[in-house]
């Protein structure tokens, strides 16, 4: 087979693969005819008619609201937190079996006890839960970030009599930035796990109620239709922040590009 | 150029010892810093019970079989969730990472599934294979299975052309390329992802028994709440962190043990 004739057929079989897969899970559902597992083309008129746009505001924004939040009150705690553990060796020696046991411990099991310490089956417990859990990423990476900074760069800076908030803004930061948003894009897979779990446990709005009580009255399309809803919003909220990514790192990979290997 | 890294001159024994004493000093603090402030009122025992409360619970519960006998249901399920995963992942992962038409006929799927949060299943499970062993399995399956099959992949890219083609003009045959060449080369990536997929593995089998009360810690976890005994709820999730940080250390451990002769692992970083 010439190259460009393989070229070709690699780009068939990766459209060609996943549209038999749909098919075939259609073809497979007309054939069940089980009302618990309806045809794709019902789950996506059943996904227009409750997201596009009647539910949006009850249960998709609140969620929405919950994950940016949780997410933002992360970064900014884990970047504040991380750049004094990483630049302070007896700091991170205390902190890191704390950052190892809440790291550890499975997430679900602080939800009943969330609920009782906050009060709240509200924002308040759901924002609390996402921002905890997805803290572990953004510190982790920080921290890792700002040690394997190359000394000299700080001590430079330091010999200049450069004052230490400068030092920190000027140079940790930006040293240290890659490895944050590395960190900061597994928390932010992390908070749609961390919005449905929460929301799936006691609430009475989002996207996880709809799939509990949906689950609960037996009313199966817009349980397949939240599903794919959060499948999605996991899809495109990782999307949005590679494009993200490129942008806050464009000066970062242009470096690297021309930086002799 | 940089010269070859020399190897690092061995740390002395008293900053280690240092390093540890300040460890246990800042545990020993935080569990104080706990009773102080459940005892003083400044979060009401009745939402936070005392340190010294929870674990009198918790050592109550350690002496019964029923607590064991929970924690052993979700050992068995990371641990059958984990296996399942790398039994699948790992052929898998190696045939789609040697094989350049495959990756690209499954990229779509795989990118599209892989983000999906396995909670979003539990309702189907529910409604399907009900409560039981078999869809708290297959959850931590599903789970642990996106994270070891991707590392595979890339590992399994990652091979050096030349130590392969190298094999090659040897006359290995291709079983034997597998055996010797890209398993080996490959097996630091695996065993990330069987870093990353045991925590996955023990976070979704606990999940389903919160969710879905299949036995084991998780469904006592809600049983306890249910009921509000606050000290045993507590007790719990300090049973069940524990536990998280012992499979942690476990893994870490045999993946040091299995990867000792690679250079990743000569010298262990500190944190």
């Amino acid at each position: 087979m010439s190259p460009r004739l393989y070229r070709g057929a690699k780009v068939a079989a990766e459209i060609a693969v996943p549209i038999a897969m749909l098919a075939g899970w259609q073809l497979w559902a007309v054939s069940a005819d089980d009302p618990k597992f309806p045809r794709p083309t019902t789950i996506l008129v059943e996904f227009r008619r409750l997201w596009l746009f009647s539910e949006f505001g009850t249960h998709v924004l609140p969620s929405l609201e919950r994950i940016g939040i949780g997410f933002a009150i992360a970064v900014v705690l884990g970047i504040a937190l991380g750049i004094p553990l990483g630049l302070s060796r007896i700091g991170r020696t205390a902190a890191m079996p704390h950052i190892e046991y809440w790291r550890a411990i499975p997430p679900p099991a602080l939800l009943p006890i969330s609920i009782v310490l906050l009060h709240s089956i509200g924002n308040v417990q759901k924002v609390s839960f996402i921002a905890f859990f997805c803290l572990f990423p953004v510190l982790l990476n920080t921290i890792d970030g700002v040690r394997g900074i190359e000394p000299t760069l700080v001590d430079t800076a330091r010999s200049y009599r450069i004052p230490a908030h400068e030092r920190i803004r000027r140079i940790v930061l930006p040293a240290a930035l890659p490895q944050i948003v590395a960190g900061m894009r597994n928390s932010l897979s992390l908070a749609v796990i961390m919005m449905v779990l929460s929301e799936y446990f006691s609430s009475t709005s989002g996207i996880g109620y709809v799939l509990l009580n949906s689950k609960n009255t037996f009313q199966f399309l817009p349980m397949w239709a939240a599903i794919v809803l959060i499948g999605l919003l996991g899809y495109v909220l990782n999307l949005a922040f590679l494009l993200f990514e490129r942008r806050a790192l464009g000066w970062h990979r242009g470096w690297r590009a021309t930086a002799p290997a | 150029m940089t010269e070859a890294a020399l190897p690092e001159p061995r740390r002395r024994r008293a900053p280690e010892l240092l390093d540890a004493s300040v460890a246990i000093l800042s545990v020993l603090a935080a569990l104080a810093l706990w009773e102080l402030i459940s005892r003083a009122g400044v979060i009401s025992e009745r939402d936070l019970p005392a340190m010294s409360t929870t674990f009198d619970a918790l050592w109550s519960l350690v002496q019964t079989g029923d607590f064991w006998i929970a924690v052993l249901q979700t050992v068995r399920g990371w641990a059958l969730g984990l296996g399942i995963a790398f039994a699948l992942a790992v052929p898998i992962g190696i045939a789609l990472g040697s094989n350049d038409f495959a990756a690209a006929a499954f990229r779509v799927p795989i990118e599209f599934l892989r983000p999906i949060p396995s909670a979003a299943l539990i309702p189907v499970l529910f409604l399907t294979l009900g409560t039981n062993l078999s869809s708290e399995l297959f959850l931590a399956t599903f789970g642990a299975f996106w994270p070891l099959l991707v590392q595979t992949m890339y590992g399994v890219r990652d091979v050096d052309p030349i130590t392969m083609d190298t094999a090659r003009s040897f006359r290995l045959g291709g079983l034997e390329r597998l055996y010797r060449v890209t398993l080996p080369s490959a097996l630091p990536y695996v065993f990330t992802g069987v870093r990353i997929s045991s925590t996955v593995s023990l976070i979704l089998a606990f999940t389903a028994e919160l969710f879905m009360g299949t036995p084991g810690l998780g469904h006592a976890t809600n049983t306890a709440y249910s009921f509000g005994i606050l000290d045993q709820e507590y007790a719990y999730a300090v049973a069940t962190g524990l536990l998280g940080v012992a499979i942690h250390f476990a893994v870490s451990r045999a993946e040091h043990r299995v990867l000792r002769w690679h250079a990743s692992q000569r010298r262990t970083a500190a944190l």
